[in-house]
């Protein structure tokens, strides 16, 4: 246990080396609330798995540009690349999601080479495909998928690591592909397409009605081009995929199995652990396996016990006695102390509702990351908890 | 003229933003752009205005910061400012103001409702996310437009905005909607928007942090707002450290080169028995606040090489309450945001 454990005094510690060196677990998703050091956490995950003699691939989103350097991940590419400067037996690949790439690369393959040029032309696809809310998850989630086939096929991983889309909310990840998957399967989306298959004609003679007016409200709205384009979207694409809900609900059934761990990722911020404890909740609730909360940029004091009182009135004399670098070193203490106190009742908001959540604390790093000894250093404060 | 009445006008010319009735305030994600919003909103209000703080990602974010019950979308007081001013609060919300929209152009409240009720409204503006954009700048325009007999009902609108990685997209409607409806109603309430959005009467502030990612995507939207048209207003940067090392001292922490012998006397001057661990770890918590102090100098570099009116607000090591939101925008009135 690391001295910036004393954050959050009560609650276990996530034991991070015990999980990276579990061969059951297959898969960790690192999850939280945007701007909290996620996808830092998933990278220092990977190259401390790697170092400990695992088979890692990790799959980043958005990194910022040098901590994708400091994997050597100089452009998009949609494809592993091999992490160089990896200690030991193991090994890493790296990758950053291209949504947009990922999704033509799913039409491409479900589809013969002119009904895929049609899809990848049509209008609604491109915007569906680079700016749809939601489209960012269910394309992680639908790469995470291929990147385990992949492992289980060939054996080339023994462990992914997933970062996950900078959404507003954490929960974002579970919900955006089957809202995805549901609004493209849903009975607007099909009544559109194709008004007489949808469900019989019960359904319709009680939705027709109301169906006019829709069409006509939307005409007015979007102008008669986009729901054509809708319409021959949904048709081009009904036969091809048997379904995009049954493929999100599938990807979804993957998290929960027994090979998967969840790591969250929060903050000593108010609005950055609300999104962590709705997590939690949300995991318990649906029975998927929570690994262990990490708490990132958490002030340390390196287990000093002068109190920020004591350290201001220290300070305010030895300027006055004329000893003014030891009033600023005096000083600077009392600052981080009274960031630890205010980030330990923050933090006690989270702990005391989820007591038995085991947390790794991660000091604040003072410097950006930038080449793997950064994330190397990372990786040891995790497991230090 | 009376001493109260040349206040004002002299305010009027002083500020950096005199003319500007919108401010849209983004960043990325953890700066604190709702507390700056804020902020702003209170320091607008100072001396008697009325400004109206709108917020469009039904985050709530603005009750949390003011403290207050939920929002929704009818403008309620949520504060008030040093000299009589208000604040009013406003969650837009684009289902609602689709239901407004559709009542107006064609007098389908009712059908509106029962559409509503079948998921059908949130269908419409999932599958053509530029309709809710137009939907919510649509209100937000409004608002600045607003009119009570000759004035205007809000001196100032401060929109608390997504964030810079979608803050062009949302704010560029026109470019959105293009290929989507060429003619109707849709089209002129873009082009309405779009009249008062990219105009000099608005101002797009970008909140960032002294890290190497806020600056990155700081500079990325202000020169994607740039080429879109739009106005671009002042970087506000937040929690500014101050500065507690001299020039010298701070190479010497940097260096690990402060004198820990004569810290230990000092120390033991004013009654605090200084172990070795104890210097050692004060040592290396003053070496960890130089870093940072030169690593944020580095992107204070880069601020300015993006050449915009900039301000800065400090760190506040105990946290945000409303009371500490009035030192904010006193800061931001002292720097002449407003």
């Amino acid at each position: 246990m690391n001295n910036a454990h004393a954050v959050v005094p009560k609650s276990p510690v996530f034991d991070v080396d015990a999980m990276l060196g579990d061969m059951t677990v297959r898969i960790i998703v690192c999850c939280g609330a945007g701007g909290v050091g996620k996808t830092t956490t998933a990278a220092a995950l990977a190259v401390r798995a790697a170092e400990q003699g695992r088979k890692v691939v990790v799959l980043t989103i958005d990194p910022a540009r040098r901590l994708a350097q400091s994997l050597g991940l100089g452009h998009l590419d949609n494809e592993p690349r091999p992490v160089v400067g990896i200690d030991g037996s193991g090994s890493l690949d790296a990758m950053m999601l291209d949504m947009k790439r990922t999704f033509d690369e799913f039409v491409e393959a479900a589809a013969d080479p002119e009904r895929a040029a049609a899809i990848l032309a049509n209008p609604f696809y491109q915007s569906l495909s680079s700016s749809f809310a939601g489209t960012q998850e269910y394309m992680a989630m639908e790469k995470l998928g291929q990147l385990r086939s992949s492992a289980v096929v060939d054996n080339r991983w023994d462990l992914i690591v997933v970062d996950t889309p900078p959404s507003r909310s954490a929960l974002d990840f579970l919900d955006a592909p089957r809202r995805l998957g549901s609004f493209l399967d849903g009975r607007f989306i099909r009544l559109l397409a194709a008004p007489a298959k949808a469900g019989g004609r019960a359904y319709m003679r009680v939705l027709s009605a109301g169906f006019g007016v829709f069409t006509s409200v939307l005409s007015k709205i979007l102008g008669g081009q986009v729901l054509t384009d809708v319409q021959q979207f949904v048709a081009s694409i009904d036969t091809l995929f048997g379904g995009f809900r049954e493929r999100a609900d599938e990807t979804y059934a993957m998290l929960k199995a027994d090979d998967t761990a969840f790591v969250v990722v929060t903050a000593p911020e108010r609005d950055a652990l609300r999104e962590a404890a709705y997590f939690v909740e949300r995991l318990d609730g649906d029975e998927m396996p929570l690994a262990g909360l990490v708490l990132n940029r958490v002030a340390s004091t390196e287990g000093l016990s002068i109190d920020a009182a004591t350290a201001t009135s220290a300070a305010a004399r030895l300027t006055a006695l004329g000893a003014d670098t030891s009033a600023a070193v005096l000083r600077i203490h009392a600052q981080l102390v009274a960031t630890q106190d205010r980030q330990r009742r923050l933090a006690e908001r989270f702990t005391s509702a989820h007591r038995h959540v085991p947390i790794a604390v991660v000091p604040t790093m003072p410097a950006d990351v930038t080449d793997l000894a950064d994330l190397r250093a990372i990786g040891q404060a995790l497991a230090d908890g | 003229m009376s001493a109260a009445y040349a206040h004002c006008v002299a305010r009027e010319s002083d500020t950096d933003w005199g003319g500007v009735r919108l401010h849209v305030v983004t960043g990325k994600g953890g700066t604190g752009k709702t507390t700056i919003a804020g902020a702003l909103a209170l320091a607008l209000a100072t001396d008697g205005r009325r400004v109206l703080l709108i917020e469009v990602e039904g985050r709530q974010g603005i009750a949390q910061l003011f403290d207050v019950p939920p929002l929704d979308h009818n403008d309620r007081r949520i504060a008030s400012a040093p000299g009589g001013g208000e604040v009013f609060g406003n969650a837009l919300d684009s289902e609602e103001a689709l239901l407004e929209f559709l009542d107006m152009f064609y007098n389908m409240r009712r059908a509106g409702s029962a559409l509503q009720k079948m998921g059908a409204i949130d269908f419409a503006t999932t599958i053509a996310p530029g309709v809710r954009d137009v939907l919510l700048t649509g209100k937000t325009k409004e608002a600045v437009r607003r009119k009570s007999g000759d004035a205007y009902v809000y001196d100032a609108v401060v929109m608390d905005a997504p964030p810079t990685g979608r803050i062009t997209r949302f704010l560029n409607v026109n470019s959105e909607i293009g290929d989507l409806a060429k003619t109707g109603p849709i089209r002129s309430q873009a082009d309405a928007v779009m009249a008062v959005i990219a105009s000099p009467a608005t101002a797009v502030h970008v909140v960032t942090l002294l890290e190497e990612m806020p600056v990155q995507e700081t500079g990325d939207a202000i020169t994607e707002l740039i080429e879109a048209g739009l106005p671009v207003g002042a970087i506000i940067v937040n929690q500014v450290r101050i500065p507690l090392l001299t020039e010298a001292e701070q190479a010497q922490a940097t260096d690990h080169a402060i004198d820990l012998a004569q810290l230990a006397i000092d120390l033991e001057s004013v009654g605090i028995t200084a172990t070795d661990s104890i210097l050692t770890a004060l040592g290396n918590q003053a070496a960890d606040h130089a870093e940072r102090v030169a690593l944020e100098e580095r992107e204070r570099i880069v601020i300015a090489a993006l050449d915009r009116p900039t301000y800065e607000l400090p760190l506040r090591p105990d946290g945000i309450d409303p009371g500490i939101l009035y030192d904010l925008a006193e800061s931001l009135r002292d720097q002449g945001v407003a």
